[in-house]
């Protein structure tokens, strides 16, 4: 069997690593392969999606990933990938490109994602680029998507239309920048893929049924698996991490006129979208709530996916703390409230009425 | 024993963010510090010191002539010498190019029985958690990355591991890789004494020309010319500050916002 990271022709399929946790797949497993079936439609020729989990079981996952758009789906099992380990999964999925060698893989970035794709990269000698937000390969496509996401002039320049190649697209500093990175020379086009980035498609029971299974057979140089795992531990998901957070919902003294309600909607509203409550100065300061909420004090500046400020009029310290989030959603009864001035996208009203209604549109569209 | 450190000196990105009419970061504009994951791994090699003086902590970065600044910092916290990887053929390096320069530096030295590699988890220009990794994989060293906790005995290396809905106990033998995140400890400031001596430390700058032969360096995959990816095009997202106001405050407005940030993948 030859393998040529150099032969660019002989590299065909899109691969998606579909991380398990406790013998249960991830959320973002379902977004990769909806995305990577759209990405195989535009490559055309009848480009195969082909997902691949590693576990010690891993009964029923085929079916769920190819309900989503998975054509093939390659099962490793072995009492040795239970858990997660750099060193086995590293080895294993570098034996399945080795045989299938897909053009282009995909891997959710999370802590685990984020620490075997570069691992693989490098043993595999090819390029990889982190925490894309967009993924194209068809160049029309891509060119839409610069359209609305840049202010670039899109008459300058040349375009390849015959340019088949994956252009892979993430934030760069905080935000500021936005980069297309490509993988010209070498096979396969990783990507590693911010979770929850990606749109779900609708689960499609005909093509789960029609799942094609095939078992790898796993074999691990043991002298290679240096790493042990003593536990694994669940944890609830810890109290305030602002910093960390994709999503802030913070509240500001226009929840005064009945703080318990403002910051208990604010709160689901946060849960819904995978969030946490963040806080004015003025509503830490009246004691509504603890000030390990607080954004804008010294040192805790946020930059989430999403800041949702509601009732903040936005004093200077604030917007300091939270205007590098890539998108602001600013609600407020008074038009002329500085928050404005920051955000993305403004509603002038009341939070009391507009909280409930927001949470219940939340949750549709995390359906 | 020794520790090697891996530090960047980074653009600092919490402050005013320059970029230029092209699209590509004005750094000369921009203030500069050492990158804050990295600073709490080199405290974590600091405070190894601390209990064993016999641990010997080296500091490496790869970046121009004016990361000396960084590094005479690290030095006056406590790091016993410091080594500047730096060359005109190294510049535009992606992940990939980067981390096998650096791992034919830190081979340059030399990583023993005993021996640890600790890296930040990632740099804040770049975001991508990637080059530590891939120097483990360049120097055949096991590797536990978002490292919050570390117990060292003998040649026992037992980690906490973070994960997003908890944590993993990894347990390693040296000589091995870790990436620290900023839960694992509080950076020390430079001492009275370290800013005394800082300069009667050992110093390095490693070029091109010494890590050329390094079995490491492919002279076809560095710079950037070699590196795997490249930029295809980058540009500014739409100016923030030109606010969209939304026509009305009932059901209609914000289903109008929702469908915008699912259509935008903002949700």
């Amino acid at each position: 069997m030859s393998y040529d990271f150099r032969d660019t022709a002989a590299f065909h399929g899109v691969m998606v690593f579909c991380e398990q946790r406790q013998g249960k797949l991830m959320p973002t497993d379902f977004e990769l392969v909806s995305e990577a079936r759209k990405l195989a439609n535009d490559l055309g020729n009848n480009t195969e999606v082909i997902a691949l989990v590693l576990g010690d079981d891993c009964t029923g996952m085929p079916h769920e990933l190819a309900g989503y758009g998975a054509d093939k789906v390659i099962v490793c099992e072995d009492a040795r990938l239970k858990d997660y380990t750099t060193d086995a999964y590293t080895q294993v999925i570098c034996n399945v490109v080795y045989e299938y060698k897909p053009e282009i893989i995909l891997i959710g970035a999370t802590n685990i994602g984020r620490d075997l794709a570069p691992r693989c990269a490098a043993r595999l000698h090819t390029g990889l680029t982190a925490d894309c937000t967009s993924l194209n390969v068809d160049m029309g496509k891509y060119m839409d998507f610069l359209r609305e996401n840049s202010t670039m002039d899109l008459t300058k320049g040349k375009w390849d239309f015959e340019d088949k190649g994956l252009k892979m697209t993430r934030p760069a500093f905080g935000g500021h920048l936005m980069a297309t990175i490509i993988c010209p020379r070498f096979r396969p086009q990783m990507s590693t893929v911010r979770p929850g980035v990606m749109k779900k498609a609708e689960f499609d029971e005909a093509k789960a049924a029609a799942v094609k299974v095939e078992k790898f057979n796993v074999v691990l140089d043991d002298a290679e698996l240096k790493t042990k795992v003593l536990e694994v531990v669940k944890e609830a998901k810890k109290m305030v991490d602002l910093i960390g957070a994709d999503v802030i919902v913070a509240v500001g003294q226009g929840i005064s006129s009945n703080p318990e309600e403002g910051v208990r909607l604010a709160q689901e509203l946060a849960d819904t979208l995978g969030g946490v409550l963040g806080a004015s100065r003025a509503v830490v300061d009246s004691g509504w709530v603890t000030a390990d909420h607080q954004v804008g004090q010294t040192g805790k500046t946020v930059h989430p996916k999403l800041y949702i400020a509601l009732g903040i009029s936005g004093a200077i310290q604030h917007k300091a703390g939270m205007q590098d989030s890539e998108n602001i959603i600013a609600i407020n009864k008074n038009a002329e409230a500085p928050i404005f001035e920051v955000a993305t996208y403004g509603i002038v009203g009341d939070l009391f009425t507009l909280l409930p209604m927001m949470i219940d549109a939340a949750k549709e569209a995390k359906k | 024993m020794k520790i090697i450190v891996c530090v960047k000196q980074v653009p600092d990105t919490s402050g005013k963010v320059a970029v230029k009419d092209d699209g590509t970061l004005d750094r000369a504009s921009m203030a500069t510090i050492t990158n804050p994951d990295d600073m709490n791994a080199l405290e974590a090699a600091l405070a190894l010191k601390d209990q064993n003086p016999e641990i010997k902590v080296i500091v490496v970065s790869m970046g121009p002539f004016t990361a000396a600044g960084m590094l005479h910092e690290c030095l006056a916290m406590g790091a016993d010498e410091a080594v500047l990887i730096s060359g005109r053929e190294f510049g535009g390096s992606d992940t990939f190019a980067t981390s096998q320069i650096i791992a034919a530096g830190i081979n340059h030295i030399g990583v023993e029985e005993g021996d640890l590699v600790f890296c930040g988890r990632q740099a804040i220009d770049g975001d991508t958690a990637q080059v530590g990794p891939q120097i483990g994989e360049k120097l055949h060293l096991p590797q536990i990355s978002y490292v919050a906790d570390i117990k060292l005995e003998g040649n026992t290396v037992t980690c906490k591991r973070m994960l997003e809905d908890g944590y993993m106990t990894v347990q390693v033998q040296t000589p091995c890789l870790l990436t620290c995140i900023k839960e694992l400890n509080t950076p020390r400031y430079m001492s009275v004494k370290g800013i005394m001596e800082f300069d009667t430390k050992p110093y390095t700058v490693l070029g091109y020309n010494d890590l050329k032969d390094d079995p490491l360096i492919e002279a076809d995959t560095i710079g950037l010319k070699g590196s795997p990816t490249n930029v295809f095009k980058s540009f500014t997202p739409p100016q923030k500050g030109a606010c969209k106001m939304l026509d009305g405050s009932g059901k209609e407005t914000v289903d109008e916002l929702f469908g915008i940030m699912t259509h935008k993948h903002i949700i």
